[in-house]
């Protein structure tokens, strides 16, 4: 069963990626989209049987791969409750976002390419969470990575998309990079690759020490800290997660499914999958603790004033991996999978909302042409209310709350019960980053459903009205022209009428909106709950039930802190987007240099454009220019070649024309031949 | 006494004449004709020369045979010149300089 999940979605990525345009679009996606329901269909059960206590954890093995001395590398699937929580999310999420594809990129041309790579995703993704040793755990991670690629860079023809495809990659190298030094690191340590031998091992290496550039270094912490570069690369962690925004150029329905939803959690499922390892070094434990919530702090500030609709939630959706690793780091593994299981339906669902109002609004994506939407496409506005309320974390302790509530007040809780001095840092940006996370996400809402319709000066929409504007133009609009001032944005429809999506792309809101509502409230129990929890990750993560134990008995107020914190950024953006709509210009007005600041992202792109890209130009041109053409090439072909021309030309001039010219040479020639001969 | 050394001496003279004739000529092809006749017949002094000193018959007849051919060539050769000064109007060595690529 467990092969049919994994591989089905690889047969369905070939067919239609091979097939094309020789089987035609409704063929492929209806191969991608059914295999992907199948694979689904078949995971919920597995998911089941785990929630249930029926099923076991096993491994499948597929075939061997790699034996060479004492290296042992084979395919083979793992399932454990860790594997079935992101076997469900991976293929619930693909199959909705298969299905949403279908009315979103109904306009496009290439579609059974753009079916094939989301399948290939998908596969690519199982792959790396059955992983059953490091190898294969990177050979998904590598393929999510490549998958990621040319879906950012899906609409090839847009500059942008190409750039941002390939910073993706190029920023992932660097995670990646760390990524295998580290699992080269964990080779020469344990001499095995495979997962189980090493988290049994890796208790006993605690504070053995190894050599590294020179130095002796903490084993345990130098292997941990390798493998979270990696981490750090895949989920855009702070440092490595300047390709996560750059990132939305791709469509929608990829940005739900990869930018928010599966791929970018790989890094938290690793850190939990090798949680074991992680427990045998507090120093990389409070290095990813503080990455994490400086992660989350990082984005959220930067969420609060980005103007196009997808940023928004990219910002966030880095904010809340940044929730994962720091629950990650201050030991409630548990809490992480679960913040990922309930963010994985309500980012998709915010994504998918977010796609939704595009298209309504004819691929515009800047949220200050927006406005007044609500009565237009209803289902969209609930389902991205719903989706609000979730990653919000509204609800009331045991009584009922939507999925965000549950999750991360879970992790704020669990951060302040860990203890340490980090993880009262940790607990304090993560109750600000609340509050900022109500601002922005109601921020959002506002913008987008409430007020009055601004939608007269965007081009998008005089394009949609002129007629001037065909389908396969959508695309390369995309990204909207220059800053707009706030002056200049005059309100009023422009007689354009927003339409509401079709009915592919409204059922898996609809679905979503249900797993945002209920995913926290059914599954607590078993994720975090301080009986259930153990009984349900068994051995497949570290769980504290000691540290679930504190979690629950921490003071009220800190409890109470995260609800409060998220009330206040509702407070604010509703006096600031309802009440008092010229609030916004007046805070920028006075704060300056703040809003500027976080408008270019805390200036990372500048930064790393000094830091990295100038001299790297720099040293290329000098490579170029002096190594390459000034000397390679001068002494290499081209001085071949001049030499030859310049002999050449000298040899021609020999070739007089003139009869005696020639018989003096045969002469000379002769009277050379016979001396030759006679004095041999 | 006159011995085979002197004949082969006059025969040496006559081709370096011969080859003389042809390089440094810068004038007519006429000229290079004629050179070319006083190094056959430079040859032709050689071969009897050394028919006589060898008391062998057989290089005088093939001495006959060479001034038959040379005979010839100067034929076909001058043909060549009459038509080659129809078409260029010219028979000047150094305008003859089309043997090149």
């Amino acid at each position: 069963m467990i092969q049919a999940i994994v591989f089905l979605p690889l047969a369905a990525a070939i067919i239609a990626g091979l097939g094309n345009r020789a089987i035609g679009k409704v063929p492929a996606k209806l191969v991608t989209t059914g295999a992907l329901f199948v694979s689904c269909a078949l995971s919920w059960p597995i998911f089941i049987g785990f929630l249930t206590g029926t099923a076991q954890a096993e491994v499948h093995p597929v075939l061997s791969w790699i034996h060479s001395a004492g290296l042992q590398v084979d395919w083979a699937l793992r399932v454990d409750a860790l594997t079935s929580v992101m076997l469900v999310v991976v293929t619930s999420v693909s199959a909705l976002v298969h299905l949403y594809s279908w009315g979103y990129m109904a306009e496009d041309d290439s579609q059974p390419r753009f079916f094939a790579y989301l399948s290939l995703f998908t596969f690519a993704m199982l792959m790396l969470v059955t992983g059953d040793n490091l190898v294969q755990l990177f050979f998904g991670w590598e393929g999510v990575g490549l998958a990621s690629y040319l879906l950012i860079g899906f609409w090839y023809h847009k500059p942008s998309a190409n750039a941002a495809a390939m910073k993706a990659f190029i920023v992932n190298r660097v995670g990646d990079f760390g990524f295998s030094l580290g699992i080269f690191a964990t080779f020469l340590v344990f001499g095995t690759i495979s997962i189980p031998a090493i988290l049994e091992a890796a208790p006993s290496m605690a504070g053995s020490t190894i050599g590294f550039l020179g130095g002796r270094v903490d084993t345990m912490t130098l292997i941990c800290l390798l493998l979270f570069i990696g981490a750090c690369g895949k989920s855009a962690q702070l440092g490595l997660h300047t390709w996560l925004p750059d990132a939305m150029e791709g469509p929608t329905p990829v940005s739900a499914l990869i930018h928010a939803a599966t791929m970018v959690t790989a890094g938290v499922f690793m850190v939990c999958r090798l949680s074991p390892m992680f427990e045998a070094s507090a120093t990389a434990m409070a290095v990813v603790t503080f990455v994490g919530a400086a992660t989350a702090l990082f984005a959220a500030t930067v969420g609060t004033v980005q103007n196009d609709i997808k940023r928004v939630i990219a910002y966030s959706t880095c904010s809340q991996l940044g929730y994962m690793f720091f629950a990650a780091g201050v030991g409630a593994y548990g809490a992480a999978m679960f913040h990922l299981f309930t963010h994985a339906f309500f980012k998709a669902l915010l994504f998918l909302g977010a796609g939704s109002v595009i298209h309504a609004m004819h691929h515009e994506q800047d949220m200050r042409f927006y406005g007044g939407l609500r009565g237009h496409i209803p289902l969209t506005f609930w389902a991205m209310t719903i989706g609000t309320l979730s990653i919000t974390g509204v609800g009331i302790a045991g009584v009922f709350g939507f999925a965000g509530f549950y999750s991360k007040d879970a992790i704020i809780e669990h951060a302040f019960a860990s203890g340490t001095s980090i993880g009262g840092f940790a607990f304090f940006i993560g109750v600000f980053a609340a509050l900022l996370t109500s601002f922005y996400s109601w921020r959002l809402v506002f913008l987008t459903f409430f007020g009055q319709p601004r939608w007269a000066a965007s081009e998008h929409i005089q394009h949609a009205l002129h007629g001037d504007h065909p389908a396969d133009e959508d695309a390369r609009h995309d990204t909207h022209a220059g800053e707009v001032g706030a002056a200049g944005i005059s309100e009023g429809t422009g007689g354009y009428h927003p339409h509401e999506s079709p009915w592919t792309m409204l059922l898996p809101l609809g679905v979503l909106s249900v797993g945002a509502l209920l995913a926290g409230y059914v599954f607590e129990h078993w994720f975090i709950g301080a009986e259930g929890a153990g009984e349900f990750w068994a051995s497949s993560l570290v769980f504290n039930e000691h540290l679930a134990h504190a979690a629950h008995a921490i003071p009220g107020w800190a409890k109470l802190s995260a609800t409060v914190a998220m009330l206040i950024g509702f407070a604010i953006a509703f006096y600031a987007y309802i009440r008092n709509t010229a609030f916004p210009a007046a805070f920028v007005s006075y704060f300056g240099v703040l809003y500027r600041f976080l408008l270019n992202k805390w200036y990372f792109d500048e930064l790393y454009n000094a830091i990295f890209l100038r001299p790297a130009v720099a040293l290329g041109r000098i490579l170029w220019k002096r190594g390459d053409k000034g000397t390679i090439d001068r002494f290499g072909p081209d001085g071949v070649a001049a030499t030859i021309v310049a002999g050449t030309r000298l040899t021609a001039r020999l070739q007089s024309g003139y009869v005696y010219t020639y018989a003096l040479v045969m002469l000379l020639g002769v009277a050379a031949a016979t001396t030759w001969a006679m004095t041999r | 006494m006159i011995g085979l050394g002197h004949y082969l001496a006059v025969g040496a003279i006559l081709f370096v004449l011969g080859v003389l004739g042809i390089f440094l000529n810068r004038k007519n092809v006429i000229i290079i004709l004629m050179a070319v006749e006083l190094i056959l017949l430079a040859v032709n002094i050689n071969l009897v020369a050394f028919s006589a000193f060898l008391g062998d018959m057989v290089g005088q007849v093939f001495a006959m045979f060479v001034l038959t051919v040379a005979a010839a060539e100067a034929a076909v050769g001058l043909a060549i010149l009459v038509i080659y000064f129809r078409n260029r109007g010219t028979i000047a060595v150094d305008d003859i300089n089309q043997m090149k690529g």
